[in-house]
C-alpha cells in the first residue's frame, strides 16, 4: 500500500487547507468505506486529515427544527430520543443499514458522501468510469443487478448506498457546508449530490476542502412515516430497493406525502413526480401505480435490475397500506 | 460412566475465544518475510514476461517470484491420490499459459506485507490475452461426459432402460434446475507459513489434512516424505476447499525458497475468490416417470457444469439420485464444460447438495401432479435395498427421519394447497426433503502413549476444522483407555502424526476415531501385558487399513428436512421461520458438537437456498462478487429457528465407531425443504438458486388470488 501521512487539526479552517493542499489528501471521519476502498486501492490518499477534533458532535432539538453535526455517529443519531421522537424515519433508516460495529464508528457527512458499492468501481483490475474516467461501465452489460435504473446514464449506473440519506432527502433535509474558501453554504441533498451524466467520477458538488458540517432537519410535520428496504437478507445488506415515506391523510386524501427511494439511483431519489399525482387525491393502490409509473418514466432497466420498478411500486403500495389504513375503502 | 455419547462442550473453546489457539500465520519465526500475489487480469493468454525493476525498487522488497527464478516442481512425482485434482493449480508459474483470471503471474516478497503488496502493484505483467470462453451453457459441442466424476462414479451411468420406460410413463415430470456458484470462503481465509532448514520443510498452513498435503508437497518437491512437516493444529474453517493444498501454501513454500527466509502468506477474500476453488454452478434436467399410484419407474437425472483447463473436474451431482428411490430404469449422466475459468472443487458437500436440491425439487413437483403429500410418495418410494447396488443397507431408517419430524414439526398443519395460509402480508408454506449423505472411511494411523505418572497422550496427523473433532476424538481416547478425559492429552493437525485422511467428506470422525480407539486399546494391552507401566512410559500405535475392505452393505447416512417460510406478498422477501433436520447417522459421540454441526450446515443450506451467488464476470472471467459485502451469507437475523436431531441408531456395520458422519448431510435437501416450502407459500417453483425476491415478486399476490 502507498504511505500516507495523517493529520488531526484543531480548527475547521486548517482542515480545509490541509486537504486542498494535495490533490490526494482527503478527510476522514469513522472511515468505515475510505478505509475499505484504500485496502482496495479504490482511493489511495496521501494525506489522510482527521475530522474528529473539530467540533462537529451538535446534536440539538429546536422548534425549528434539529441540528445533527457531520461528526455524530449513525449509531448515535439513530438512539438519541429526541431523533426517534421527532424523526422516528430517520432511526429505522440508519438502523436498516450496515452492522452495529459499522454504525458506531460511521459518522453522519461520511454517510451521506460513501462510494457506490459497484462491482466494479471496487475492482481497480477492471474498467469503470466513476473511478478511472472513460474507461467505460462493464456494468451495464455485466453485472447490475443492484444497480440503479433513475438518473443513470450511459456512462454509469451506480447507485448510491446509503440508508439514512434516503430519509433524510423525504425529510428535507438540508446539508450545511464550510466551503473551502470559508464561505457557508446550506445545500438540499439534490444540491448535495450531481447525477453522473458524462461525469460520473464527481459524485457531489463539493470541492477540495469543502466541509460538510452538519445536517439541519426542518420541524417535524407530524405525518406518520415509514422506512422499509428490501434487500438479499435480513440485516448487513444494501438496499434492492428501499422506501422513505411520509403521508399524513385527512378525509381520505393525501395532505402531506412524501417518497424517497433507495437502492434505485445515484443518489437517494425523491420522487417529486408521484408525490404531485398522489396530493390532495385519495391514495388508491391504482394511484400509487400509476404515480411510480410516471416516477419511473424516465427509468432506464437493465435486463437484471429492471424488476426495481415493480418492486418500488409494489413496496409502495405496501407502505402506504400500512401509513393509511384507512384508506382500505378507498383500494 | 462413559465420555462418549455426552455432550461435552469442545474443549477448545477457551483458547479460541482468548487467543491463545494459534491460526497458520499467528506463529512466530525469526526473519520472517511477506509475499503478496501478482494475479493475471486476463481470463486466457500467455505470459510474456513480469517486469520487476519497479518492485525490486520498492523499499523493503527483497525479490520477486516469477517463471524464471521459481524452483522447478517435480510434476509427475508422488502425491497423495486425493490431490489429482488440485495439483495443476499447485504448479504455479510452472508454465506461461494463462487459463483464467486471477492466475498467480508472480508474487512480491517483502519485508513487511506492505511493502510487498506495493511491490506488487509496481510489478508489470505483459501477456497476450486471448479469446476467453466464460459463460456456462448446456448441450454445447465441447461438453464432455467424465470417466469419473467426483465419487468415483463414471459420467454415465444406466440401469434398465430409463428413456424408454420414461417415454411411455402414465405420469411424466420433466423440469430443469440451476444452481450458482458458492465459494467457500472460510472465517480464516486460506494461509501458510513456510520454513525451509535445508532439504527441510515446515509448513504452518491453514489445511484440512496435513498428513496428506505435506505427501502432496514433498511429492512435488522431490523431497522423501519424512523432510515435510505440516503443522495445522487450530483451522478457522476450510469447507472443503482446504482439503487439499492450494497455491497459498505451495506460493509460501516456493517463495521461502526463494529468499531463504520462513515466508507467510495470508489471501484477502478478493484473492480467495480465485486461488482457493470454489463450487461450480450447475444446471440440471430431471426427467421422472411414474404410475398413477405415485410408484416411480424410471429417474433421469442430467447436469452440466464447469471446468478449468487446467483439469476435469466434476461434482457428483446426480449420485444420490441413483439410491433415494426406488426406481427400476435410472440413468444419469454428468456433462462438463471446461471453460477459462478457476478451476471449481470441493465445497461443502459437493454434488450432493446442488443435486439433491434438484432431485428433492422435482420430488415436490411429482408430489403436486400427483396429488399426493410429499412425504408419502417418498415413502412410497422407499427401497428395500440399494436400488444402485442391489446390496443390503447397513441401516437407512429415511421413513423414520420423515415420519418422526413430520410429527416434530408439525407437518399435518401444512395445507397441501399452495397459497393457502397466510398472516398479514405473509404467505406461509411448509416444505419437506430427503437428504443422503455417503459414508466415507479412509484408513488411518494413531499413537497413544502413557508415562510413569499415567497421563496419556494421543497424536494424530488429522485437524479439527472447527467442528469439534478434537472434542469427540479426546472422548473417543478416554473411553477406549478406560480413564476419565481429564487423564488424557489430544495432540491433531500434525502431519509427523503420520497419515490420516483430511476432514472431509464427513469421514473425519469415523475414520481417525478407529484408529486412536485400536491404539488405545493396543496400549491398554501392553500396559496390562507388561503388569504395569515402565519408568520411561509405553507407546502403542494403529493403523486401520481394514475398514477400508469394502463392505457388503450399501453404506450411507439419511436425513429429513422441514422448512417452514413466510414470503412477503409485496416485496418477494423470504423469512425462514422454521427449519427441523432428523438424521440418521448412527453413533453420535457427542451430542453437542454433532448437533452444532448439523445446525451449522442447516444454514449453509439456507444461504445456498436464499442468498449465496458467486457471480461469474462473463466479460472478464473470475468472479464479479469480490468479498462478504457482496457474497451474502446468513445473518444472524436470518438464522431463527432452527433445530437438529439425530436417531438413536445402532449399526454394527458402519465401521468401528458406528458413527457416520454428521458434517455434510446437514446441507444436502435443505434448499429444497425451503423452495418447496415457498412453493406450499405461494405456488410459485423456485427452479434457480438462490432465490431472489424479483423471482417472487407480484406473483405472490397474484396466485394467491388477493387483491
Amino acid at each position: 500500500m502507498k504511505p500516507l501521512s495523517y493529520a488531526r487539526p484543531r480548527t475547521q479552517a486548517e482542515a480545509a487547507a490541509l486537504v486542498r493542499r494535495s490533490p490526494d489528501a482527503v478527510f476522514i471521519a469513522g472511515g468505515t468505506n475510505l478505509t475499505d476502498l484504500m485496502k482496495l486501492d479504490v482511493v489511495t490518499p496521501d494525506l489522510l486529515v482527521d475530522v474528529q477534533d473539530l467540533d462537529l458532535t451538535e446534536l440539538t432539538h429546536h422548534e425549528w427544527g434539529t441540528v445533527v453535526g457531520a461528526g455524530v455517529t449513525n449509531a448515535g443519531l439513530a438512539g438519541d430520543i429526541g431523533i426517534r421522537r421527532r424523526y422516528p424515519l430517520v432511526s429505522e433508516a440508519i438502523l436498516a443499514g450496515a452492522s452495529g460495529q459499522i454504525r458506531n464508528a460511521a459518522s453522519i457527512a461520511g454517510n451521506l458522501l460513501q462510494r457506490t458499492r459497484c462491482g466494479y468501481f471496487q475492482d481497480v483490475t477492471k474498467p469503470c468510469n466513476k473511478r478511472s474516467p472513460g474507461s467505460g461501465c462493464p456494468a451495464i452489460a455485466g453485472a447490475h443487478r443492484e444497480l440503479g435504473v433513475l438518473g443513470t446514464s450511459e456512462h454509469c449506473v451506480a447507485t448510491h448506498p446509503s440508508d439514512m440519506a434516503v430519509a433524510l432527502a423525504a425529510l428535507d433535509a438540508v446539508v450545511r457546508v464550510r466551503r473551502a474558501t470559508g464561505s457557508v453554504s446550506a445545500l438540499t441533498l439534490d444540491e448535495l449530490y450531481r447525477l453522473p451524466g458524462d461525469r460520473p467520477d464527481r459524485d457531489t458538488t463539493l470541492e477540495p476542502g469543502d466541509l460538510v458540517t452538519a445536517v439541519e432537519l426542518p420541524a417535524p410535520t407530524g405525518a406518520p412515516s415509514r422506512y422499509r428496504k428490501v434487500r438479499d437478507r435480513t440485516s448487513f445488506a444494501f438496499a434492492l430497493v428501499s422506501v422513505a415515506a411520509m403521508l399524513k391523510v385527512e378525509d381520505g386524501v393525501a395532505v402531506d406525502v412524501r417518497l424517497a427511494y433507495g437502492g434505485v439511483a445515484p443518489r437517494p431519489w425523491r420522487a417529486r413526480t408521484a408525490e404531485a399525482a398522489l396530493l390532495g387525491e385519495r391514495p388508491t393502490d391504482s394511484l400509487i401505480t400509476q404515480a411510480l409509473q410516471a416516477e419511473f418514466a424516465t427509468a432506464r432497466p437493465l435486463p437484471d435490475n429492471a424488476f426495481k420498478i415493480n418492486l418500488a411500486a409494489s413496496l409502495t403500495r405496501a407502505v402506504v397500506r400500512d401509513l393509511a389504513p384507512a384508506q382500505k375503502a378507498g383500494r | 460412566m462413559t465420555s462418549t455419547n455426552q455432550a461435552v462442550t469442545r474443549l477448545d473453546g477457551p483458547d479460541k475465544v482468548t487467543g491463545r489457539a494459534r491460526y497458520a500465520v499467528e506463529y512466530g519465526a525469526n526473519d520472517v518475510a511477506y509475499a503478496w500475489p501478482v494475479q493475471a487480469t486476463c481470463a486466457r493468454g500467455r505470459l510474456d514476461r513480469a517486469e520487476t525493476d519497479a518492485a525490486l525498487a520498492v523499499p523493503g522488497v527483497l525479490d520477486v517470484l516469477t517463471h524464471e527464478n521459481v524452483l522447478r516442481l517435480h510434476a509427475d512425482g508422488e502425491i497423495s491420490p486425493a490431490h489429482m485434482g488440485a495439483l495443476p493449480d499447485l504448479l504455479l508459474l510452472q508454465s506461461k499459459d494463462l487459463v483464467f483470471r486471477g492466475q498467480l503471474v508472480a508474487a512480491v516478497i517483502a519485508e513487511t506485507p506492505e511493502a510487498a503488496r506495493e511491490g506488487a502493484a509496481a510489478v508489470v505483467v505483459v501477456t497476450e490475452a486471448e479469446h476467453a470462453r466464460l459463460e456456462l451453457t448446456v448441450g454445447d459441442d465441447e461438453a464432455i461426459v467424465p470417466d469419473i466424476t467426483n465419487d468415483l462414479s463414471p459420467g454415465h451411468v444406466a440401469r434398465g432402460d430409463a428413456d424408454r420406460d420414461f417415454a411411455d410413463a402414465p405420469v411424466r415430470l420433466d423440469t430443469t434446475y440451476s444452481t450458482a456458484a458458492n465459494f467457500a470462503m472460510p472465517m480464516e481465509p486460506h494461509a501458510a507459513m513456510a520454513t525451509w532448514d535445508g532439504d527441510r520443510l515446515t509448513v504452518h498452513a491453514s489445511d484440512q489434512g496435513p498428513p496428506w498435503t505435506a505427501m502432496t508437497l514433498a511429492g512435488l518437491l522431490g523431497l522423501p516424505p519424512s523432510n515435510v512437516e505440516v503443522v495445522a493444529e487450530y483451522v478457522g474453517g476450510g469447507f472443503g476447499s482446504k482439503a487439499a493444498p492450494r497455491p497459498p501454501i505451495m506460493l509460501a513454500v516456493l517463495a521461502a525458497r526463494l529468499v531463504g527466509r520462513p515466508v507467510k502468506v495470508a489471501l484477502n477474500r478478493q484473492q480467495s475468490t480465485s486461488l482457493t476453488t470454489y463450487r461450480g454452478p450447475s444446471r440440471q434436467r430431471i426427467r421422472i416417470g411414474a404410475g398413477t399410484d405415485g410408484r416411480i419407474s424410471s429417474v433421469i437425472h442430467e447436469t452440466t457444469g464447469q471446468t478449468s483447463r487446467l483439469t476435469t473436474y466434476a461434482d457428483q451431482t446426480v449420485s444420490a439420485t441413483r439410491l433415494m428411490y426406488r426406481a427400476e430404469h435410472c440413468r444419469t449422466t454428468t456433462n462438463v464444460l471446461p471453460l477459462d475459468v478457476p478451476t471449481p472443487a470441493w465445497v461443502r458437500a459437493p454434488g450432493e447438495a446442488p443435486g439433491m436440491f434438484a432431485l428433492e425439487s422435482a420430488m415436490d413437483e411429482l408430489a403436486v401432479q400427483l396429488g399426493m403429500d410429499p412425504i408419502e410418495l417418498r415413502v412410497l418410494n422407499e427401497p428395500e435395498t440399494d436400488p444402485e447396488s442391489g446390496l443390503p443397507f447397513t441401516s437407512r431408517n429415511l421413513v423414520s427421519c420423515l415420519r418422526i419430524g413430520a410429527e416434530r414439526f408439525g407437518w399435518s398443519d401444512r395445507r397441501p394447497e399452495p397459497g393457502a395460509t397466510s398472516d398479514g402480508r405473509w404467505r406461509l408454506g411448509m416444505g419437506v426433503a430427503a437428504a443422503t449423505y455417503p459414508h466415507y472411511l479412509f484408513p488411518s494411523t494413531a499413537t497413544a502413549r502413557v508415562d510413569s505418572a499415567h497421563r496419556y497422550t494421543v497424536r494424530i496427523g488429522a485437524a479439527d476444522i472447527g467442528t469439534g473433532a478434537r472434542t469427540a476424538l479426546h472422548q473417543i481416547a478416554a473411553d477406549a483407555l478406560k480413564v476419565p478425559m481429564s487423564d488424557v492429552r489430544i495432540e491433531l493437525g500434525r502431519a509427523s502424526h503420520g497419515s490420516a485422511p483430511f476432514a472431509g467428506g464427513s469421514m473425519g470422525t469415523a475414520s481417525w476415531g478407529a484408529a486412536i480407539e485400536s491404539a488405545c486399546r493396543e496400549l491398554r494391552r501392553r500396559i496390562s501385558a507388561g503388569g504395569g507401566i515402565p519408568d520411561e512410559g509405553l507407546e502403542a500405535g494403529a493403523e486401520t487399513l481394514e475398514v477400508m475392505t469394502p463392505s457388503n452393505f450399501s453404506r450411507h447416512a439419511y436425513g429429513a428436512h422441514f422448512a417452514a417460510v413466510r414470503v412477503d406478498r409485496d416485496t418477494g422477501e423470504v423469512q425462514v421461520d422454521r427449519m427441523l433436520g432428523v438424521f440418521a447417522t448412527g453413533r453420535i459421540i457427542n451430542p453437542l458438537t454433532a448437533k452444532s454441526q448439523a445446525v451449522g450446515a442447516m444454514i449453509m443450506g439456507m444461504g445456498m437456498a436464499l442468498m449465496e451467488a458467486a457471480e461469474p464476470d462473463t466479460r472478464f472471467g473470475g468472479f464479479v462478487t469480490q468479498d462478504l459485502a457482496g457474497y451474502h451469507v446468513p445473518a444472524h437475523a436470518d438464522v431463527r429457528d432452527i433445530d437438529a436431531m439425530f436417531l438413536t441408531e445402532e449399526d454394527p456395520n458402519l465401521g468401528p465407531i458406528a458413527g457416520r458422519g454428521v458434517g455434510e448431510i446437514g446441507i444436502v435437501g435443505t434448499a429444497a425443504a425451503i423452495t418447496n416450502a415457498i412453493h406450499n407459500a405461494t405456488g410459485i417453483r423456485i427452479k434457480d438458486l438462490p432465490v431472489r425476491a424479483e423471482n417472487l415478486l407480484l406473483r405472490v399476490a397474484v396466485k394467491a388470488g388477493e387483491r
